[in-house]
């Protein structure tokens, strides 16, 4: 029996800019299976980002419901929001958002400073989180003494630190080449299947989004 | 939770040049601050250690320096036959009659400037121990010769051990230099009061009395004396303590006052200076912010990130500027004492309210400088932090 994770329900999202208001999602309704693995894809302008947002909940729809494990986030405070948001999404990002002033075990530590993890069980698991995407060797390492490739294994180490339900990663091989690119979807595909991360990924990417099991395409804010 | 202390402190690192510059803006107005404080504080300290606890002052009501108050030469004697009068072993009175007057010198390093002159009565030397000649001898009772403070020797031209000192034109000759330990006995000249009475053919009128008290705890009951005696009515006691320290409050309020004054002006340049830092700080951040929002650190951790940040920024710069203010103590300063109109000596002097209140000072500026950038930080979107690039 699948059940489903996140319920998008009738939403769309309006940026209002003057007295101008531009819409980015029009009544936007379906469902993602726990365990799923699913590419939002679309031209630019189409509102892949604007949707993966208000799925990560940093962002609210004008209108519609989203409800993820049985409650709409929309309905949460801003503190309670970004709690939630802690504990149940791991974020990826195209330029892979790193701290610069951080070292690679610091970035990954970041999310579990939110947590009443002790010292030495934060340390355990920024390491067994390193050491999955295979840079146990680098913890040591500032982002600018690492490589694109290996900046964004260790910011997926940091998506996966808190054990998170929900992984989204917006374009996370757009600043990559092409090997590096495929270590990445690699590892997310491990991710999805070894560990049974409900993964969102939106990318341009025709040979990425084939790691997807499911591909939504957005056209001017319409899933087509 | 909040922000790691590491990511604040690093993030200084990574800015080193624009973090010094604003720390040295603010370490100089601490600095400044700091100075003009203790400058205040080193009047009255200077003043204050001129008095002695157990000798009593004792001026005309109306007048608000020596020089302003007459004493004449009936009520002197009749002040001498007070029981609170303290005698010494010959059974004299204690007490130094004196005569104060200001004459000009010229200033070594050019200009003039108006010098104390006191006359004294025998007991001087039991009435104010503190006094050690330093060089030739005592003047002598009777003769037109003067002793001269440290303070005059080095800053006056023509007042060293010999020279020849016009007064009320007579020809006065240094004898002695003396030193009372940086008190304001140090910028001042003594010789024999009665020849100084004569040379300005005062009569026997003096300006002030001074004696030593028997009793400290006798010193109510002396008031009441002078509030009580027709003779003495108009005529006011006070521990001379007390009198020289009222001495400094003009001068040192002044100092404070127009000292705060600039500092503050000062201030606004080293807040802005710090607002702007702050602002850069938080521009050059904005994706880093948008993805520690992200992560679900809340709006006021990244508030106390960035107040923490200015705050550490004031604080180096209050370490920096207290200790530059460090160099001043061994600094002396001469200037004329608005409250005697005459040359008064005295040294930069800190104290622990002087460095707490250089501390708030500081902290003012990190909090005033830091607010605005921080709530700038703390207001940001996370969706449009993270576009941000
Ligand atoms: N804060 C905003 N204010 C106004 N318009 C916005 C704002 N954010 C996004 N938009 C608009 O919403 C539309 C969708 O943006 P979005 O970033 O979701 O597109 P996208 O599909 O992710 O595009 P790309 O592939 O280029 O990343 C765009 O037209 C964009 O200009
Ligand atoms: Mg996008």
């Amino acid at each position: 029996m699948e059940k489903i994770i996140i319920s998008i329900e009738n939403v769309s999202k309006e940026y209002k800019r003057d007295s101008l208001s531009i819409s980015v999602l029009n009544n936007i309704t379906f469902d993602v299976q726990e365990g799923d693995f699913l590419a939002l894809m679309g031209p630019s302008g189409s509102g892949k980002t604007t949707l993966l947002n208000l799925i990560a909940g940093i962002d609210q729809p004008t209108v519609g419901k989203i409800i993820i494990n049985g409650n709409d986030i929309a309905k949460l405070s801003a503190t309670s929001l970004a709690k939630w948001r802690s504990e149940n999404v791991g974020f990826i990002f195209q330029f892979y958002n790193l701290i610069p002033v951080l070292t690679a075990f610091e970035n990954v530590e970041l999310p579990l400073l939110l947590t009443k993890l002790s010292k030495s069980e934060r340390k355990k698991r920024v390491e067994l989180a390193l050491s999955i995407v295979g840079l146990g060797d680098r913890m040591d390492h500032y982002p600018k003494q690492l490589s694109g490739g290996q900046e964004q294994r260790v910011a997926i180490a940091r998506a996966v630190v808190t054990d998170p339900a929900i992984i989204v990663a917006d374009e996370p091989t757009g600043d990559l080449d092409k090997n590096s690119a495929a270590e990445v979807l690699t590892l997310l595909d491990r991710l999805n299947k070894e560990m049974k991360k409900t993964i969102i990924m939106v990318t341009h990417d025709p040979s990425a989004a084939s790691k997807a099991h499911i591909i939504k395409h957005l056209e001017k804010g319409d899933l087509v | 939770m909040t922000v790691p202390f590491s990511y604040i402190i690093r993030n200084f690192k990574s800015r080193k040049l624009t973090t010094g510059i604003t720390v040295l803006g603010i370490s100089m107005v601490v600095f400044v601050f700091t100075a003009v404080l203790m400058m205040s504080f080193g009047i009255k300290k200077t003043l204050k250690s001129t008095g002695s606890a157990d000798n009593v002052k004792i001026a005309r009501k109306s007048a608000n320096g020596e020089i302003s108050s007459i004493i004449e030469g009936d009520i002197v004697n009749f002040i001498k036959t007070l029981p609170q009068v303290a005698k010494d072993s010959k059974n004299q009175a204690i007490l130094s009659a004196e005569p104060v007057v200001i004459i000009n010198l010229d200033i070594k390093t050019g200009g003039l400037s108006n010098i104390t002159v006191r006359g004294v009565s025998d007991s001087y030397g039991e009435l104010r121990k503190q006094i050690k000649l330093i060089q030739g001898r005592p003047f002598t009772f009777g003769a037109r010769e003067l002793i001269v403070g440290e303070a005059i020797d080095r800053k006056f031209k023509g007042a060293q051990l010999g020279s020849k000192v016009k007064i009320a034109g007579d020809y006065w000759t240094v004898v002695g230099i003396f030193s009372t330990d940086g008190t304001g006995f140090d910028s001042e000249v003594w010789g024999d009061a009665l020849q100084l009475l004569n040379a300005f053919n005062r009569g026997n009128a003096v300006s002030t009395v001074t004696f030593k008290l028997a009793d400290i705890s006798k010193y109510n009951e002396l008031k009441q004396v002078f509030k009580s005696e027709r003779r003495l009515l108009q005529f006011e006691p006070k521990i001379e303590q007390i009198y020289y320290e009222e001495q400094s409050e003009f001068m040192s309020s002044f100092i404070k006052i127009l000292g705060t004054v600039i500092t503050v002006i000062f201030s606004f340049g080293a807040m802005i200076g710090a607002m702007i830092t702050m602002y850069a700080s938080v521009a050059n951040r904005v994706r880093e912010i948008g993805t520690m929002r992200a992560l679900g650190f809340l709006r006021r951790s990244i508030l106390t990130a960035f107040m923490t940040e200015s705050l550490i920024i004031a604080i180096a710069g209050w370490i920096f500027g207290t200790l530059l203010s460090l160099l001043l103590t061994s600094q002396k300063v001469s200037t004329l004492n608005f409250n005697s109109f005459s040359e008064l000596e005295f040294g930069f002097s800190l104290s622990p309210d002087i460095i707490i209140s250089s501390l708030v000072f500081a902290v003012v500026m990190g909090i005033v400088g830091g607010f605005l950038p921080a709530v700038r930080a703390a207001r940001l979107n996370i969706v449009s932090a993270l576009r941000a690039n």
